[in-house]
């Protein structure tokens, strides 16, 4: 396996004032993500500001985070990663990757096209392949000697699931992991390199993605990719670029995403041993655990565009503006949780949004669900002790999670 | 006690269904509906007030 290339262009250099010369790009912020937002919540306005990406605002509190959500009169999603560049002005109404990047009402039309393929008792019938990926990965670690053995939770287990799964489901070669992470990591982790730059790796995606779909013209079969190019709107298949498109928001949406969420809750684990041994010996806490997985470690933070000059609670936004989403953040905003910052593994109410809140719930929810309790089940039964030990290299941008991990094994079962 | 969903709310975040399948079901589009006419049996009355406390979009009603 080669190594994806974690060095970014620094377009805009370190950050020193947050409040108003903020970046969640640079490596400093998802390293000390809890901290610097818990700062910001115990202000009394908690929203950053940057002249950086040509205008960009960040809220940090539930409240703030909701209410932009639900605002699509003022908030466009044709761009929901944030980046150098912007959308083209006369995008088409799909978006470069609907439904994400789609604005009502064609964004219901799109939605309710992917919906049915993802819906949980669809999706709960991937259970046993899921188990059964995740135990070839932990046999592929090979011999295991206890308190000597030290495994990489993020490149040898978490980042391998999710990539292997939605390859299975598009119907793509599954020997294409290594290409379909590297696309992951153009797109979501390269924000803040030249547009030309992001054109060309975009480019590269695109004719990938018109090969696969050739081959499944010539030879279709029963997975998504067939689908997305039979079903119909009115009467009519999708356009090519429709079906390109939702495939590049399969395919992005749903690794690196899912991977940084087991990476951060095995972190959780091989830091907090009060909660890895409660997990090991009370695999029924997990319902409950699940959720606080989701809550406390969120990895997705999306993005908006403004779509015309607003004043947002006194912050005078501009037309095309970036206005981040932080959920992880809302999820510790202490004005909506109690004990907000503290894990705590059997929480009954938990009314995270660790998915998104409002019309754009991320589509895979219930996949990545199934794939975060299925990822950890495995990997607590096999590693019923296990400790952080060695330097952990956090994510940079949107999507939060750890791509090294490096855990010692204590225990094997 | 009924529950009630409202079906416009909800964003299929299905959390009710894993709760309390008891009570609630889902569609093909992973929107959450009430099972029969939303009568909660008393023994699950605490399932019933956890589901309508972990919906992110606040779309579940406890009538009592």
């Amino acid at each position: 396996m080669t190594d994806i290339d974690d060095t970014h262009t620094d377009l805009y250099g370190p950050v020193t004032d947050w409040a108003n010369d903020f970046d969640h790009a640079v490596p400093e912020y998802n390293e000390r993500a809890h901290e610097i937002w818990a700062e910001f919540q115990a202000t009394e306005c908690p929203m950053a500001r940057s002249e950086r990406y040509s205008g960009l605002w960040a809220p940090f509190s539930h409240e703030f985070v909701h209410e932009i959500a639900y605002d699509t009169d003022h908030f466009t999603s044709q761009g929901v990663v944030v980046n150098t560049g912007r959308p083209m002005i006369e995008a088409p109404a799909v978006g470069p990757a609907p439904p994400i990047t789609s604005d009502p009402p064609f964004h219901n039309i799109a939605r309710r096209l992917l919906l049915p393929p993802f819906a949980p008792k669809v999706i709960a019938e991937w259970e046993p392949e899921v188990r059964r990926l995740c135990n070839d990965l932990l046999d592929r670690m090979g011999d295991i000697t206890d308190g000597e053995s030290i495994v990489d939770g993020a490149t040898q287990y978490a980042q391998s699931i999710p990539v292997n799964v939605i390859a299975r489901m598009l119907g793509f070669p599954t020997e294409d992991e290594e290409l379909f992470r590297g696309f992951v990591h153009d797109v979501l982790e390269r924000i803040n390199e030249p547009v030309e730059e992001r054109m060309q790796f975009m480019g590269l995606l695109d004719a990938y993605l018109d090969e696969q779909i050739t081959d499944h013209r010539n030879n279709p079969r029963d997975d998504l990719t067939t689908y997305l190019m039979n079903v119909e709107i009115d009467g009519n298949k999708l356009s090519h670029e429709h079906v390109r498109g939702s495939i590049v928001l399969l395919l992005i949406a749903g690794i690196d995403t899912t991977w940084s969420a087991i990476g951060s809750s095995l972190w959780h684990l091989g830091t907090h041993p009060d909660d890895l041994s409660r997990l090991a010996t009370d695999p029924e806490v997990m319902t409950f655990a699940l959720e606080e997985f989701l809550r406390a470690y969120a990895p997705v933070t999306m993005a908006r565009l403004v779509k015309e000059d607003h004043d947002f609670h006194g912050c005078p936004m501009k037309a095309n503006d970036w206005v981040l989403l932080p959920f992880p953040a809302a999820n510790r905003d202490p004005a909506q949780f109690e004990r907000a910052t503290e894990f705590v593994i059997d929480r009954q109410v938990n009314r995270h949004g660790a998915f998104g809140l409002g019309i754009h719930r991320c589509l895979g929810s219930n996949l990545a669900r199934l794939e975060l309790k299925v990822a950890i089940e495995e990997f607590v039964a096999r590693f019923p002790s296990f400790t952080v030990d060695g330097d952990v290299t956090w994510s940079v941008g949107q999507i939060r999670g750890p791509r090294r991990l490096p855990l010692r094994v204590l225990a094997t079962s | 006690m009924r529950v009630e969903v409202d079906t416009d709310t909800c964003q299929g975040h299905n959390r009710c269904f894993t709760i309390a399948p008891e009570l609630f079901d889902v569609d093909d589009f992973g929107t959450a509906v009430v099972i029969g006419d939303g009568s909660v049996p008393a023994e699950l009355e605490d399932k019933a007030r956890l589901a309508e406390a972990n919906c992110p979009e606040f779309a579940i009603k406890i009538i009592e």
